[in-house]
């Protein structure tokens, strides 16, 4: 027998206190933060920061947006049954955040860079935006801009049309608090950033 | 590894823009989505089980209770998580929020003049069983205006998020009630294609039901499956 898949509805406004509620203060817990490094302290990879914004098509930052990231530890393996290799000392992989609590609406997530999954395609960070107005999630690759050669052969960069590719490419940056990558996520306009169909 | 992920149906999913709702105007993205084949990364994703669900979790007639019951109608839900060949979807997190009997959430973001109730918090998350099955004890959320359009209001409904095997397997969807006269008003429900709209209306079920205890609505919710390759020997 066939069933069907139950459809997406937005995430709506008011979700923080049930998904994100002690990054708001309510008296709840939540099971994923924006801090992967919490608790791993012993782990391969060079850590850094991903901080972005949502922008609306007015240009606007959003801050009523849920973001959850997924990704592969320091030596490309995923904590996961799929993925066979032993994983790197505890390192989950999978950080959330709202973008309410930040007074420029941004989401700031402090992990490690994953290395290549399989050798084929280029690091990157699996992110996956929610917000009222969203009637589906919104699922794209965060790629690093200084990975030059790796993105050149990346099979899903390929698939992207030349003149989108930057929405891509998260900005490599430095500054007293360490090393932080910059990926702004426009849902609109000229540089809509590509989402993909996965 | 040759599994492949089916395809998100888009003949389920409402579409990114749907001039109705008008927070989509600005948001819903315009260009088309780039489809990409499953690898590793599609495949595997967050695991979540018991060690993140409390105690009461499930129960959020209790697990925000100060000094008391909440008000309003005891309820409870249950129902089935499967993938599109019927699978049970076992050991999968369910996270889920609602406002109170009175269409209060205790978001400090929700100015709706009606009361929160000191007694309900509105979240809860439970893991399904072997058989994919979960079950939730709450109050009935009540309705609530919003700004979108002239006098209008949401219909009753209980916000459900799901991870399944896979980080693309996530779903966050809503449940409503059935028989709710606001949901042939709702440009949320109504966003969503026609044929698949009473996917998301729960059934009012005597089996869920307990006795002198509570009603109960059954809820099963689809989650994408996957198509199995056989290995290459």
């Amino acid at each position: 027998m066939a069933y069907k898949q139950t459809p997406s509805q937005t995430i709506g406004p008011f979700f923080a206190y049930g998904l994100t509620a002690e990054q708001y203060g309510y008296a709840f817990n939540q099971i994923a933060t924006a801090d992967l490094l919490a608790g791993v302290p012993d782990m391969d990879g060079e850590r850094i920061k991903i901080v972005g914004r949502v922008l609306d098509g007015n240009g606007a930052a959003v801050s009523d947006a849920m973001i959850e990231i997924w990704q592969a530890d320091g030596q490309g393996r995923y904590r996961h049954p799929a993925d066979d290799r032993i994983a790197n000392s505890g390192f989950r992989g999978f950080g959330r955040v709202g973008t309410g609590t930040d007074d420029q609406a941004r989401f700031v997530f402090d992990t490690i860079k994953p290395a290549s999954v399989d050798g084929v395609q280029a690091p990157h960070i699996t992110i996956c935006i929610f917000a009222r107005g969203l009637l589906n999630h919104l699922f794209t690759r965060i790629y690093f801009d200084d990975e030059v050669n790796a993105n050149a052969s990346d099979p899903v960069l390929a698939a992207v049309p030349d003149d989108r590719r930057h929405t891509l490419l998260a900005r490599r940056g430095e500054d007293v608090s360490g090393i932080h990558y910059t990926f702004d996520i426009a849902l609109q306009g000229e540089n809509e950033t590509v989402f993909l169909d996965i | 590894m040759t599994d492949t992920l089916k395809p998100r149906d888009w003949e389920a999913h409402p579409p990114h823009r749907h001039p109705d709702y008008r927070s989509t105007a600005l948001r819903g993205p315009t260009k088309p989505m780039i489809p990409v084949p499953s690898s590793l990364s599609e495949l595997t994703g967050p695991v979540y089980g018991h060690e993140v669900v409390g105690e009461l979790d499930a129960d959020l007639t209790r697990n925000g209770a100060s000094n008391g019951e909440p008000l309003g109608e005891r309820i409870i839900v249950a129902g089935r998580v499967l993938d599109e060949d019927g699978r049970p979807q076992r050991n999968t997190l369910i996270e889920l929020w609602q406002a109170n009997a009175a269409g209060r959430y205790i978001d400090h973001g929700d100015s709706h003049d009606a009361p929160i109730d000191p007694n309900f918090f509105g979240g809860g998350r439970c893991v399904t069983d072997d058989e994919g099955r979960y079950r939730f004890i709450t109050v009935k959320p009540g309705a609530y205006p919003w700004g979108n359009h002239t006098n209008g209001w949401r219909p009753n409904h209980i916000h459900f998020s799901l991870f399944g095997p896979s980080f693309t397997t996530r779903l966050i969807t809503q449940m409503y009630f059935p028989g709710d006269p606001l949901l042939d008003l709702d440009p949320i429900y109504l966003g969503t294609p026609e044929a698949a709209r009473e996917r998301l209306v729960g059934k009012f079920s005597l089996d869920v039901t307990e006795e002198n205890y509570a009603l109960g609505y059954a809820f099963d919710i689809v989650l994408r499956g996957r198509n199995e390759t056989p290995m290459e020997s």
